[in-house]
C-alpha cells in the first residue's frame, strides 16, 4: 500500500486553514467533475480530491492524518504504525461527501472500510427482495459504426462489494453490439447487466446512451451527415469529378461548374442508414493555391487582367 | 473482469418517452425532487403541464434521465444549488452546441 500525501493532491500547505481547504477542494472538484470535465482521467482526479478533501475537511481525521508524521513521501511503502488511532473516535459516514464507490487502501486502512455504505439507501441487510439499480453510462462510437454495425468493447468503472463486503470499484469490460443505423442520443438498454440485486432480486440493466466520436471530419445531426469538401478553385469554376470519403467508403462525386463555397451537394440516402436514411450533405468550400514563384504569380496577374471581379460587391465599397 | 461474450441490446429511440417513475428510478430520486427541477426549469415534462398536481402523469424524454443524474451530482459534490446546478447544465447544454458545429 502507498502513502497518499493529501495536502500535494489538494496543493495546499500543510498548515492550511479549513477554509482555504475547503476552497482548494471546490474549486479542484469543478475542475474533474466527472459530468463536466473534459480532462483525461477526470474520474480517477475527482476520486483522489474526494478522498483526500475527506480527510482534510474533518478535524479529528486531519489530525489523527498529521500525526502519522511528515517523514513519509507520496508513493512511499505504508503500513499504519501499530496503535497509531488510539483516542480517536471517527465519527460519521460519508454521507453527504461523492458517491466515489470506496477510498483507496491507504484510507480504507486509516479510516476503516465500508465509509459509504453508512447512508446509502436501500442497502438494508434485511431479508427482502429489491431490485438491482439501473446504471447508465456514456459511449463514444465511430460514425462509421452506424453505417455498418459494429462489436465495440466498452470499459465501465463500477462499483460493487468484494468477498469481505467492502466496496470497490473495478472496471468491467463488455463486449456490446452496435446496431447499425444508430443515432445519437439513442440508448442501447441491457437487460440484466446494471447493478445486482439484493436479496435474491433480479439485477438492474444498463442504459449506454450513445454519441458519436467528434474527432471526425464529419458532422452528424439526426440522421443527417455533414461534410466539408476543399477544392481547387478550377475544379469548382469548370467542374470536376472528385473523390469524397464517406463513412461508407470514396465515392466519386461530381462537381457542376460555377460551383460556389458553401454549397451543399445533397447524396440522397448516404446519411445514416435506417428505416428512412438519412441524407450525405458536401458542403462546398474552396481552397487557395499559394503562389509560390514567379510563373504562378503570374497566373494570378493574368485572372486579375481577365476577371473584372469585385468579391466585395455586394457590400457596396 | 473481461466478459467474451458480445451483448446484444435493445435500441430505445432518443425520443422515447419515460413516466415519472421511471425517471425517479433511473436517477435514485423522490418524486418531490423532479417536481423542485421542473419548477427550476431543469426538466421539461413532454406535455408541458408544468403543475405539481399533474406529477403523476408527467412524461419525460430518456434523454433526461442523464440531466437528473447530473444535476444531482453537482449538487452533492460541488455544493451548488438548484439554480447553480441549473445554470451549469445550460451552460454545458450551449458547449455541447458548440462544439456540434
Amino acid at each position: 500500500m502507498e502513502y497518499k500525501d493529501y495536502y500535494d493532491i489538494m496543493g495546499v500547505k500543510k498548515d492550511a486553514t479549513q477554509d482555504e481547504i475547503k476552497r482548494a477542494y471546490r474549486k479542484l472538484a469543478r475542475k474533474y467533475h466527472p459530468d463536466v470535465s473534459k480532462e483525461a482521467d477526470a474520474e480517477a482526479k475527482f476520486k483522489e480530491v474526494g478522498e483526500a478533501y475527506e480527510v482534510l475537511k474533518d478535524p479529528e481525521k486531519r489530525t489523527a492524518y498529521d500525526q502519522l508524521g511528515s517523514q513519509w513521501q507520496a508513493g512511499q511503502e505504508f503500513h499504519p504504525p501499530p496503535g497509531w488511532d488510539a483516542g480517536f473516535e471517527f465519527s460519521g459516514g460519508g454521507a453527504g461527501g461523492p458517491d466515489l464507490g470506496g477510498f483507496s487502501d491507504f484510507f480504507e486502512s486509516l479510516y476503516g472500510r465500508g465509509f459509504h455504505q453508512a447512508g446509502q439507501p436501500g442497502r438494508s441487510s434485511r431479508g427482502f427482495q429489491m431490485r438491482g439499480d439501473d446504471h447508465h453510462a456514456r459511449v463514444m462510437v465511430e460514425l462509421e459504426d452506424s453505417y455498418n454495425g459494429a462489436t465495440r468493447s466498452i470499459t465501465l468503472q463500477v462499483s460493487a462489494l468484494d468477498h469481505s463486503g467492502r466496496v470497490v470499484t473495478r472496471p468491467r469490460t463488455l463486449k456490446v453490439r452496435i446496431p447499425k443505423g444508430i443515432r445519437r442520443g439513442q440508448q442501447i438498454r441491457l437487460a440484466g447487466q446494471g447493478g445486482a440485486g439484493h436479496g435474491g432480486g433480479e439485477a438492474g440493466d444498463l442504459y449506454l446512451e450513445v454519441d458519436f466520436n467528434p474527432r471526425s471530419h464529419y458532422r452528424v445531426e439526426g440522421a443527417d451527415v455533414y461534410l466539408d469538401l476543399p477544392l481547387a478553385p478550377w475544379e469548382a469554376a469548370l467542374g470536376a469529378t472528385v473523390k469524397v470519403p464517406t463513412p461508407a467508403g470514396v465515392v466519386d462525386l461530381k462537381i457542376p461548374a460555377g460551383s460556389q463555397a458553401g454549397k451543399k451537394l445533397r447524396l440522397k440516402g448516404r446519411g445514416i442508414p435506417a428505416g428512412e436514411p438519412g441524407d450525405l450533405y458536401v458542403v462546398l468550400q474552396i481552397a487557395l493555391p499559394k503562389a509560390e514563384n514567379e510563373e504562378q504569380r503570374r497566373v494570378y496577374q493574368a485572372m486579375k487582367q481577365q476577371f473584372a471581379f469585385n468579391p466585395r460587391a455586394g457590400m457596396e465599397v | 473482469m473481461a466478459e467474451h461474450k458480445t451483448l446484444r441490446g435493445q435500441l430505445i429511440e432518443a425520443e422515447t418517452l419515460i413516466s415519472v417513475d421511471e425517471l425517479c428510478r433511473h436517477c435514485t430520486v423522490r418524486v418531490e425532487e423532479v417536481i423542485t427541477f421542473v419548477q427550476e426549469g431543469i426538466l421539461d415534462p413532454s406535455d408541458n403541464e408544468v403543475v405539481p398536481e399533474k406529477a403523476d402523469s408527467w412524461q419525460f424524454h430518456i434523454s433526461s434521465v442523464r440531466r437528473v443524474r447530473t444535476a444531482v451530482h453537482l449538487q452533492r459534490d460541488l455544493g451548488v444549488n438548484l439554480a447553480g446546478a441549473a445554470l451549469a447544465l445550460e451552460l454545458l447544454d450551449r458547449i455541447a452546441e458548440l462544439e456540434k458545429a
